[in-house]
């Protein structure tokens, strides 16, 4: 005879297979709904849990819609000024090389300001994770173009399209600081969907190994949707991410 | 032969209703309420839970956390 249980039964013998991690407090996201920075932190703080390493870990937030990362990031953060997350995370790493040190920064923090901080930390092989969350836009100051915003694509700052003969080709941080010595991983991944979630962590986890074993610099980008920049519903703004951001920033690893 | 089944708990206060669990579920289990709450979203509820296998999908894409999920194994029966 097989047992039909409820919900609530089952809720009650069953396993727990997800609940929210201890590593993310439980202040509400300041994000707006859907939008892909909730998961790229749960899976950061995440791998850092089944690490074991959340004493040995400070994150270094940006300025961007991730500015408030130190509120929900469970562990010691650091905030840097506008694109100067790799050069704080670079004294931090010096000071107290023992410790994990992570950056967590959107394009418009890493790939416009943060250009020179990125390029020479990643340059100097500093032995720190980037994690890089690209949309295409500067989402928080209301939606205007990025050095990544794809070409045509419609922003406050380029209302009839990004034209490229006179704002440049959307810019791929992750393919140009690759091409570094001092770069052991570089890869690119999204959240939209849970095969990709999970994808996404195990590079995530990848790169903190790479800093335990002392081997550079890793870089991991995450494409996601700023659906209120993009002003489309986040059901949708994960289709046109699908559609037209990943023809220009592919997913896979780039090297290592 | 006994199947999985899962069930899910949604924190609907913290839940800001982006419709992303509803469009993972890969068994429909989840719709948006027409209740708000408190903040004024429509929250996500396990319309159909009995459909329920507790894949984790849900759980993975939504970036507020709010769901928890739970899985029940059958034991297999003594003949
Ligand atoms: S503005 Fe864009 S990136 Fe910022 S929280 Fe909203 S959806 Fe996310
Ligand atoms: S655990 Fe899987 S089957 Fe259950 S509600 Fe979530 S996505 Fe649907």
């Amino acid at each position: 005879m097989s047992e039909i249980l409820t919900p609530e039964e089952i809720i009650k013998k069953g396993e727990l297979v997800f609940k929210k991690t201890k590593f993310m407090t439980d202040a509400n996201l300041s994000y707006c709904p859907g939008c892909g920075h909730g998961v790229a932190h749960r899976i950061t703080m995440e791998v850092i849990e089944e690490m074991g390493i959340g004493e040995q870990t400070i994150g270094v937030a940006p300025v961007g819609c991730s500015v408030l990362a130190y509120d929900f990031m469970n562990i010691d953060m650091q905030q840097a000024a506008h694109g100067r997350a790799p050069a704080v995370a670079t004294g931090i790493k010096r000071v107290f090389p023992e410790k994990y040190v992570f950056t967590y920064q959107g394009d418009g923090d890493l790939a416009a300001i943060g250009t020179n901080e990125t390029i020479h930390a990643c340059n100097r092989a500093e032995n720190i994770v980037i994690i890089f969350i690209n949309n295409g836009i500067y989402g928080m100051t209301g939606g205007q173009m990025a050095p990544t915003t794809l070409e045509g694509m419609k922003s406050s700052t380029s209302p009839y399209g990004r034209d490229v003969s006179t704002m440049g080709h959307p810019i791929k941080i992750t393919e140009m600081v690759a091409m570094l010595p001092g770069v052991c991983y570089a890869t690119r991944h999204a959240v939209h969907k849970p095969g990709l979630v999970r994808k996404a962590k195990k590079a995530i986890r990848k790169a903190f190994e790479n800093q335990r074993d002392k081997k550079g610099t890793s870089i991991v980008e995450i494409v996601s949707n700023c659906n209120s920049g993009w002003k489309m519903t986040p059901v949708d703004a994960n289709i046109w991410l699908e559609e037209n951001m990943l023809p220009v920033f592919p997913l896979g690893d780039i090297k290592g | 032969m006994a199947k999985v089944r899962g069930a899910i708990v949604v924190d609907t206060e913290r839940c800001k209703g982006c419709d992303l669990c509803v469009v993972a579920c890969p068994t429909d289990v989840i719709a948006l309420n027409t209740q708000l709450n408190g903040k004024g979203f429509n929250p996500a509820y396990p319309a159909n839970h009995d459909a329920c296998t507790g894949c984790m999908s849900c759980a993975l894409v939504c970036p507020d956390m709010c769901i928890t999920v739970y899985r029940y194994k059958p034991q297999k029966e003594a003949v």
